[in-house]
């Protein structure tokens, strides 16, 4: 349970070094602790990754009675998240490569590039959109590969290995847009990524029924596979949530997903790009946390020379998390293009630093090994709910900038400062 | 046995009170409601070499923190009384300008930066408030001579063996007029040549003033060159040995230090030797292209199943570099020569390959290339198998946790849960996790390096407990050492290394510390 003593007394036998090597535990202690001692305890140990929600909440909150509820009105709540798309989806890839002590500062222009490109694809080459996507999103692990073999093969920092690829993708961006300009796309599918709902199937009561559907499949989703770990885990007799904590802790994340579900039924419902970073997360944390490879990512990230002397093959591993990143440059740029519906030739200017922001709000460490990536999507919404507040409160984009400053330096300080207290 | 307890003092009690230059009196240190010392005295006289020995988290580097204003006045309970004054510390620069500096285990010296620079950092020689350059390599020089360095400053420090830059930390520390040196554990990563190099100097330090407080595990050297010894155990002072009276021998210091009386810390095992030859080296070389020469040469070897083989030899004489060389050419030397796994000869490019042959290495350095500090106790144990508890590369994490409580339990590993983080570990604890990780890929050769490095004697019988069990479950064992106790007590035949040479084998019945030694020296 858990209020296993913390201290662990290591007295050697007095009479002689009779050291047996067989168990010795004593998992149960039969103390009762109340509910409101175990969230503490919960909140306690958790503060870190806790402190980014609690964050959210606060600000969502703030902006909520300061524009007297206009900020958490179906429109913009739903404006809001698909603002934070294209951002949220590099945020995740991100994570990791920041995981590894790296950093990828190409992927602004190789998005805003490629997004060129899919306009080109789409409207001069006539290419159909099931293929324009398929090829896009290969061309960004090609790229994300090449920044790869730059630092794990070259061994250049890649620091200045993506600076340097960065360079070249905002030129490649103005060579395809020159002669030009703006490529408008009118091909609705495409468009429909960054600007279309899903359908609705029928109405009703003015709610979107289909989103009421996925909200409660979400949901079911969610209680089912808690319920079966925690299942499992009981199996195991491995510690677990008390009852209580664990039926509220349910209620209250279900309540959650109901209520954004009713926010965004009552307007359009689940967007095309919010179903895409839904995807892109849920695909993601299973990755990281459940898959070998994922596993591996944050043993090179923790500690690169033991990882090498576990028989982990680091070059793969900076391979594949490179890779990952140039995949979700060109899902970004997709996102982004589709959204303004053309092709700019300043598309993706100084997305890389709102991705790095969005990951280091979301909890990612400098000093690697850790970062999760759902941190990273409440990073990115962190951001983008505060330009959104700013905008419907009508402050100026100069401040703008200082109040998001802030809040990525309050972030790293909290990281730092609940880091020394552990 | 006539030990001295702590607080009568019956031969000094007459004395006056100033020949104690240092005197720290009832020091009680909590972290959240954990006693890590409790009601410590500690007293040196002026001009000693003192040493404070103690096993791991016996409460011996809180003290030194203590004193030196790691933790803060205030943070503590007691008195710290220097030369007859009370002092309140509120960092470490204000010990600093009291004469009281603290070398470190791991040194703090700027590889990239020259001797002198290294020496007078923080201290600089300044007129007119810019840097005279020209008087610091001059000081700089002056201070190399005293603790016998014979380089030029004008060395980059990084260009150093590890003994030459353990003197430029006390040059740096004579630089600042010290009075009362302390080391913590200075000779730990210095071979022997080294070593008695280091303590001629503290001994000759002594002649001059200069008062030493030497934290060490090493119970000879401590033999050698202490005036007094104070034992700490769980936080609390057992006693202070006097050398003058004969006080300081291995057995009374052990028996103070753990409680108990030793008589063996190896412990027996059955011989399990078969005949039958796990690894085989052929003229087995090495060429690191980075440094630009052989850190491995001709070698010959081979590895019974069964057996314990030591590898006995001096830092810097290629036998980690060796086991590197084995365990999937780790470090991507060039090599020449045979490498014959279970009678067939192998190939093995990378660490991974060399994992799937059966072999596993625990390194030398735990914090540095062994564990995952940042990770909990868990993922370190099974990061070097993760397939082993995946199916089609998604991992069963309540097997993995099974896995590990397996083997916290088997091991020993004392920790409150499997959630704690392997840097907030003891030394020992971190060594059996690294143990623990390597048994889970199930080797068939094991090559510990180092295996009871900086960890306490309690832990150190527990490692070789572990040894002997796995020899008698039919695994080979290669054990890299530089204590020669643990080499004899522990192996079945013994190789000895100098300058990347093998330049002998013993088999354990004829081998003694003098004839490995002469070897070694060769």
């Amino acid at each position: 349970m858990l209020t296993k003593k913390i201290l662990c007394n290591w007295q050697h036998n007095k009479g002689g070094v009779n050291v047996n090597l067989e168990t010795k535990t004593d998992m149960k202690d039969n103390i009762r602790v109340s509910l409101w001692q175990e969230t503490k305890t919960v909140m306690k140990n958790n503060i870190r990754e806790y402190g980014m929600y609690i964050a959210l909440i606060v600000i969502i909150l703030t902006f909520t009675i300061m524009t007297d509820g206009l900020f958490i009105s179906s429109r913009n709540i739903s404006n809001l998240l698909d603002s934070a798309g294209y951002i949220a989806v590099l945020a995740v890839a991100m994570t990791l490569v920041i995981v590894i002590r790296h950093i990828d500062l190409s992927v602004g222009y190789v998005a805003g590039f490629l997004g060129a490109i899919a306009a080109i694809l789409l409207t001069q080459a006539g290419v159909p959109v099931y293929l324009t996507i398929p090829i896009i999103l290969v061309l960004g692990i090609v790229v994300g590969l090449f920044n790869g073999l730059l630092v794990a093969q070259i061994g250049i920092p890649a620091f200045v290995a993506t600076l340097a690829t960065m360079l070249i993708f905002r030129g490649a961006l103005l060579q395809v847009t020159e002669k030009s300009g703006t490529i408008i796309i009118q091909n609705d599918s495409f468009n429909a990524i960054g600007n279309g709902f899903i359908p609705s199937l029928t109405e009703v009561n003015g709610l979107h029924l289909l989103s009421l559907i996925v909200g409660l499949i979400g949901i079911l989703f969610y209680v089912f596979s808690e319920i079966s770990n925690r299942k499992s885990k009981l199996k195991y007799q491995f510690e677990v949530l008390s009852k209580p904590m664990f039926v509220s802790k349910l209620v209250i994340i279900s309540a959650i997903i109901a209520y954004i579900t009713w926010i965004l039924a009552g307007y359009n419902g689940f967007s095309w790009t919010m179903i895409i970073m839904l995807a892109v997360v849920i695909v993601y944390h299973f990755f990281t946390t459940k898959t070998v490879t994922g596993r591996h990512i944050y043993a090179v990230g923790s500690n690169p020379e033991a990882a090498h002397l576990s028989g982990i093959n680091v070059k793969k591993i900076t391979y594949i998390v490179f890779g990952s990143m140039g995949l979700m440059s060109a899902l970004s740029g997709i996102l982004f293009t589709a959204r303004l519906q053309s092709a700019t030739t300043t598309a993706g200017t100084l997305f890389e630093l709102d991705a790095i922001a969005a990951a280091y709000v979301g909890g990612v460490s400098a000093a690697g090994g850790v970062g999760k990536v759902t941190g990273a999507i409440i990073g990115a919404i962190v951001m983008a709910s505060l330009s959104s507040g700013m905008n419907l409160l009508g402050v100026g984009i100069s401040y703008q900038y200082m109040i998001r400053g802030g809040v990525l330096a309050a972030a790293v300080i909290f990281d730092v400062v609940t880091r020394l207290k552990k | 046995m006539g030990l001295t307890p702590y607080g009568s003092d019956p031969s000094k009690g007459g004395q006056n009170m100033s020949e104690y230059i240092l005197e720290m009196d009832g020091i009680t240190k909590e972290f959240t409601g954990v006693k890590a010392l409790s009601d410590v005295n500690f007293k040196v006289e002026k001009g000693e070499i003192h040493c404070l020995i103690g096993e791991n988290g016996a409460g011996k580097s809180t003290l030194m923190k203590v004193l030196s204003g790691v933790y803060p006045y205030g943070t503590y309970e007691g008195d710290i009384i220097f030369e007859e004054e009370i002092q309140q510390f509120h960092k470490i620069s204000d010990s600093v300008k009291t004469g009281i500096v603290i070398i470190y285990q791991e040194l703090a010296l700027f590889p990239d930066l020259t001797v002198y620079e290294n020496i007078f950092t923080g201290n600089e020689v300044k007129q007119g408030g810019m840097i005279n350059w020209n008087q610091t390599i001059v000081e700089s020089r002056k201070l190399l001579e005293k603790v016998k360095l014979d380089v030029n400053p004008e060395t980059l420090v990084k260009d150093l063996s590890v003994g030459k830059r353990q003197l430029i930390e006390i040059a740096k520390a004579l630089s600042k007029d010290v009075k009362l040196l302390i080391l913590d554990e200075p000779t730990a990563a210095l071979n022997e040549d080294d070593s008695e190099n280091l303590l001629n100097l503290l001994k000759e330090l002594r002649e001059q003033g200069i008062t030493c407080i030497m934290i060490s595990h090493k119970l000879k050297e401590v033999i050698s060159i202490a005036d007094k010894a104070t034992v700490l155990r769980d936080g609390r002072t057992i006693c202070t040995l006097d050398a003058s009276k004969g006080e300081i021998s291995e057995n009374i210091i052990i028996k103070n230090m753990v409680g108990r009386e030793i008589e063996d810390i190896y412990p027996k095992r059955q011989k399990a030797i078969k005949d039958e030859t796990i690894l085989e080296l052929k003229n087995w070389s090495a060429y690191d292209p980075q440094l630009g020469r052989y850190v491995v040469k001709d070698i010959n070897l081979k590895v019974n199943k069964g057996e314990i083989v030591g590898i006995a030899g001096l830092m810097g004489s290629g036998r980690t570099e060796l086991a590197l060389s084995i365990f999937g050419n780790a470090r991507k030397y060039k090599l020449s020569g045979e490498m014959l796994i279970n009678g067939q000869a192998q190939t093995l490019k990378h660490t991974s390959e060399a994992i799937a042959s059966g072999i596993a290495y625990v390194t030398e350095d735990r914090k540095g290339d062994g564990l995952f500090l940042l990770q909990d106790i868990k993922n370190n144990i099974t990061t070097a198998n993760l397939k082993g508890i995946a199916k089609s590369g998604i991992i069963n994490q309540n097997e993995e946790i099974k896995v590990a409580e397996s083997y916290k339990n088997s091991l020993q590993i004392k920790a409150p849960s499997l959630e704690q983080l392997a840097g907030n570990l003891s030394g020992g604890n971190q060594q059996k996790v690294s143990l623990g990780k390597w048994l889970f890929v199930a080797p068939k050769l094991l090559i510990l390096d180092e295996p009871t490095r900086g960890i306490d004697v309690g832990a150190k019988f527990e490692i070789y407990t572990v040894m002997n069990k796995l020899i008698e479950d039919g695994l080979s064992i290669i054990m890299i050492s530089s204590e020669l106790g643990e080499v004899l007590g522990m192996s079945d035949r013994v190789y000895v290394m100098a300058q990347t040479e093998l330049k002998g084998e013993l088999d354990i019945e004829d081998a003694n510390q003098e004839n490995i030694m002469q070897l070694a020296t060769q």
